[in-house]
């Protein structure tokens, strides 16, 4: 059976640390899955994310996408393939949301009415309408209007899989609840296989439907939220899950 | 006594200041009568003036832009580039000026190199920092969404380097205007001409006429570029 995603052994250590902030992780990630990736501060979560669009070239190991070791494919067409979405969110802030939007349809020299037509649909699936958001620049959105057209851009050619870092770090927790919402009924609508990092283990253990918990650079567990609530693989995946518990608990008393 | 003292300050004052008043009618009655008999030569200094201007800016822009990027892109170069031009800046403007005359003569054209050389450096080092300022993340952005290096130096880099490389440009245009005003010392024409007249005849019309000129030429030149930066550059203005 042909994965969508997987590593082989894959390391990355970087120039002069003395660890390896990816450490010899193997997985593989079935295609329409909804990976949640979940881990402390530093543990090498956009590391592993970065070796799938090669922004960072494993020292150690390998990377296939259905089948196919990225190493050898052509760096260009293969980003062009993945949708990408980080935390700072990047817009450009010299383009419209619209040109913002359309940035990958043009590389891909798409006709002027297809582009059109494919920035409308994707404003509309990002709950922003069109005429009103199309011709505004980055700087006159809300932080959370700002997510949402990132992700518009990520998802404009369509990728077959989508990385995305922590995409709602900065945003206020109803907003983010409801993008939280979005971005399931997004996924179930399509497709798509994506994986998305978070340090939130309430956020990883709603949207995952497996999670993978690193620490120091391995994979700890990568299991069901059920599995990883039911039976933790370590003290440090029990901890998580105790803090969740703890949190609950907290709100339950004044029920 | 005091009083006398204070008195006599006043009628000195009185004096002064009435001298003065009809100082500046005469001067006044100079300056318009200059323009009246002498107004076609005043034209065809500014505009000397302002082709000189414009005749040494595009090259500065040319050689500038280029080099601060091949400074961003190799970093290696950054450090000697930007101290050659800027112990080229150092040297003050009539001493480049000087030096350039055993090498290029007299005339418009050693003038001409010797404002280059002055008009580099602003356009240069904002050239770098523009092009340096951009974020790591939105480069990377635009990296991830499949743009070629190419494509993200001239979609994303160079655009939105662009504010500071206008600023720069626009440093480097004041500057040029009024150290023109020194070009003519070796013949290249221009405001200066009217200047160095005027100091030669003990004129003071002229000098008024020649400096308010350069001024003014050098605030229009700063508002020109300020217009044409907010036409540009659309999404810093609202
Ligand atoms: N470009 C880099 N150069 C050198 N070291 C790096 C680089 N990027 C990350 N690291 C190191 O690699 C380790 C993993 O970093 P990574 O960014 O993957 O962590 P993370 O899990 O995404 O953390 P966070 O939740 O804070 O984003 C860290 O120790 C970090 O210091
Ligand atoms: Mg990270």
């Amino acid at each position: 059976m042909v994965h969508a995603i997987e590593f082989r052994d894959v390391t990355k250590t970087f120039k002069g640390a003395g660890y390896s902030a990816v450490d010899h992780v193997s997985f593989t990630v079935e295609e329409g899955e909804f990976i949640t990736i979940l881990g402390s501060s530093g543990c090498g979560k956009t590391t592993l994310l970065k070796m799938i669009n090669r922004l960072y070239e494993p020292d150690d190991g390998k990377v296939l996408l259905s089948g196919t070791d990225i190493s050898s494919v052509d760096v260009v067409s293969l980003r062009r393939r993945i949708g990408y979405v980080i935390q700072q969110i990047g817009l450009f802030p010299h383009l419209t949301v619209g040109e913002n939007i359309a940035t990958l349809p043009k590389l891909l020299k798409w006709e002027k009415e297809k582009t059109a037509a494919r920035v409308d649909e994707l404003l509309i699936m990002a709950g922003l309408a069109p005429d009103e958001f199309r011709n505004r620049y980055p700087s006159q959105l809300s932080g959370g209007q700002q997510q949402r057209v990132g992700l518009a851009r990520a998802l404009a050619a369509d990728p077959g899989i989508m990385l995305l870092d922590e995409p709602f770090g900065a945003i206020d927790s109803i907003t983010r609840t409801k993008l939280q919402d979005e971005l399931l009924a997004l996924h179930g609508g399509m497709k798509k296989t994506f994986l998305f990092v978070t340090h939130d283990i309430e956020e990883a253990l709603k949207l995952g439907t497996r999670v993978m918990i690193m620490n120091g650079g391995k994979v700890i567990q990568y299991d069901t939220p059920e599995q990883i609530i039911r039976n933790p693989a370590d003290a440090f995946v029990r901890s998580l899950v105790e803090a969740a518990r703890a949190k609950e608990q907290f709100w339950e008393r004044f029920v | 006594m005091r009083n006398l003292v204070i008195l006599r300050l006043c009628g000195y004052n009185k004096t002064v200041s009435d001298s003065m008043w009809k100082g500046c009618v005469a001067m006044y009655q100079q300056i318009a009568e200059y323009f009246q008999t002498s107004s076609e030569r005043w034209f065809s200094m500014l505009a000397g003036h302002i082709g000189l201007s414009a005749g040494a800016l595009l090259p500065a822009i040319v050689i500038a832009v280029p080099a601060g990027f091949l400074c961003v892109r190799y970093a290696r170069l950054n450090r000697p580039v930007t101290a050659l031009f800027g112990t080229l800046r150092i040297i003050p403007s009539l001493a480049v000026l000087l030096l350039m005359l055993p090498v290029l003569g007299t005339g418009a054209l050693p003038a001409m190199a010797a404002l280059v050389l002055l008009a580099i450096p602003p356009i240069l080092a904002n050239t770098i920092a523009g092009l340096n300022g951009v974020p790591d993340f939105m480069l990377e952005t635009a990296v991830s969404l499949g743009m070629t290096q190419e494509q993200v130096w001239w979609k994303i880099r160079f655009p939105l380097a662009l504010p500071l490389i206008f600023a720069g440009v626009k440093t480097a245009a004041v500057e040029i205007i009024a150290s023109a005003t020194l070009a003519a010392r070796i013949g290249a024409g221009g405001l200066g001409d009217l200047i160095f007249t005027g100091i030669g005849l003990f004129r003071t019309d002229l000098l008024l006429i020649g400096g308010g000129s350069v001024a003014v030429l050098s605030l229009l030149a700063g508002l020109l570029f300020g217009l044409l930066e907010k036409m540009c550059i659309r999404y810093k203005t609202i």
